[in-house]
């Protein structure tokens, strides 16, 4: 049993338990899947202003706040007690891909030589976390959805405008990893 | 509709769940343990990882589309469920989900989100769960990702809709 908890979950576990979270918002509370809008909360209860996009009763919303904080522990709780010990299998095309464009680290989640507070002074890290997270809180909103609240949510509803999102939202992480993402870490 | 309808198409999706009744903020809760499960599930199946999210475009692993790919049928089976039975919450409010109205925002946003999402190897909902999975340096990622929302809500009139 921990064996099995302990071991990388395969995608079908994680698609139905993502899944299922859709239902289980509208049925707790008529609540809508969508993250990306906590970051519209967080800056409506956070940075005073009297820009009009910001100025709403955001405390109504705060169900939306208890998810994402919920996300992160959830994270933590993985992390410390669940976690797999052996290194991450990456697949050998995209390892070898990026090992030839300098990334060292492949142990972890995610690479330290590009994602830690060291590398966070050099320019490739100061893009990758501090553009990079710029572009997706900036991108998310204008498209008004990201991930879930657009790919899982809105095409569950079978909205067309969600389906349009998601072709674009690959379509920007496809460009950006084929011809951006070999020169980026080239820096 | 009631009057803030108005406010929500003027605004993007922000008042769609906004209810009618007022409840206490511990009925807010079991979002937590929801949240919680979701956080899980996107450390345990390394849907956090950034070597996954690359996998995913270089079309070098199924796993990452097999997620969503699932994620979207089960999801998609039980949307029409709960529409076909006109089912209601447990707090006995009707179930309504409001349509995704277009705007060519969701062309050129979801370019820009799909660059960002490339390079730093999550959405929104992962960075949550990277933070909390113990790699801090996100902090710096989700910060960014708050003031580029505040930019766009800044500049929102300006930008092509």
């Amino acid at each position: 049993m921990i064996d099995w908890i302990v071991q990388p979950w395969p995608w079908y576990v994680a698609g139905i338990f993502i899944g299922l979270t859709v239902p289980a918002l509208l049925l707790l509370g008529n609540k809508t899947f969508g993250i990306s809008s906590s970051l519209r909360h967080i800056c409506a209860a956070c940075i005073p202003t009297k820009i009009p996009f910001f100025n709403y009763d955001w405390k109504k919303e705060s169900w939306n706040l208890y998810f994402v904080v919920g996300t992160l522990i959830g994270g933590f709780v993985a992390a410390q007690f669940l976690s797999n010990p052996d290194d991450m299998v990456i697949a050998d095309a995209t390892r070898a891909h990026l090992q030839q464009h300098g990334v060292i680290d492949f142990a972890g989640m995610l690479p330290s030589d590009i994602f830690s507070w060291d590398a966070l002074l050099s320019v490739r890290g100061f893009i990758f976390t501090v553009v990079g997270g710029f572009l997706v809180g900036f991108g998310t909103r204008y498209a008004g959805g990201c991930t879930s609240g657009h790919a899982i949510m809105g095409l569950s509803n079978l909205q067309w405008p969600s389906l349009v999102a998601t072709c674009c939202f690959m379509l920007g992480g496809i460009l950006m990893t084929w011809f951006g993402i070999p020169f980026l870490l080239s820096l | 509709m009631t009057k803030h309808s108005d406010q929500m198409v003027e605004t993007g999706t922000a008042c769609v769940n906004e209810s009618a009744v007022v409840k206490p903020w511990y009925s807010n809760l079991k979002y937590l343990v929801v949240g919680m499960i979701f956080g899980i599930v996107f450390v345990k199946a390394e849907i956090i990882s950034w070597f996954r999210i690359q996998e995913m475009f270089r079309f070098e692993s199924f796993h990452m589309y097999g997620v969503i790919g699932t994620a979207v049928v089960v999801g998609m089976i039980s949307v029409q469920i709960i529409k076909a039975r006109k089912a209601k919450s447990i707090e006995g409010e009707a179930i309504v989900i409001h349509d995704k109205e277009f705007s060519k925002g969701q062309i050129y946003g979801g370019l820009i989100f799909g660059l960002g999402w490339a390079i730093t190897g999550a959405c929104p909902g992962p960075l949550f769960a990277q933070i909390g999975a113990g790699f801090t340096v996100v902090i710096v990622t989700f910060l960014s990702a708050v003031l580029g929302t505040w930019v766009y809500g800044k500049y929102r009139d300006k930008l092509p809709h």
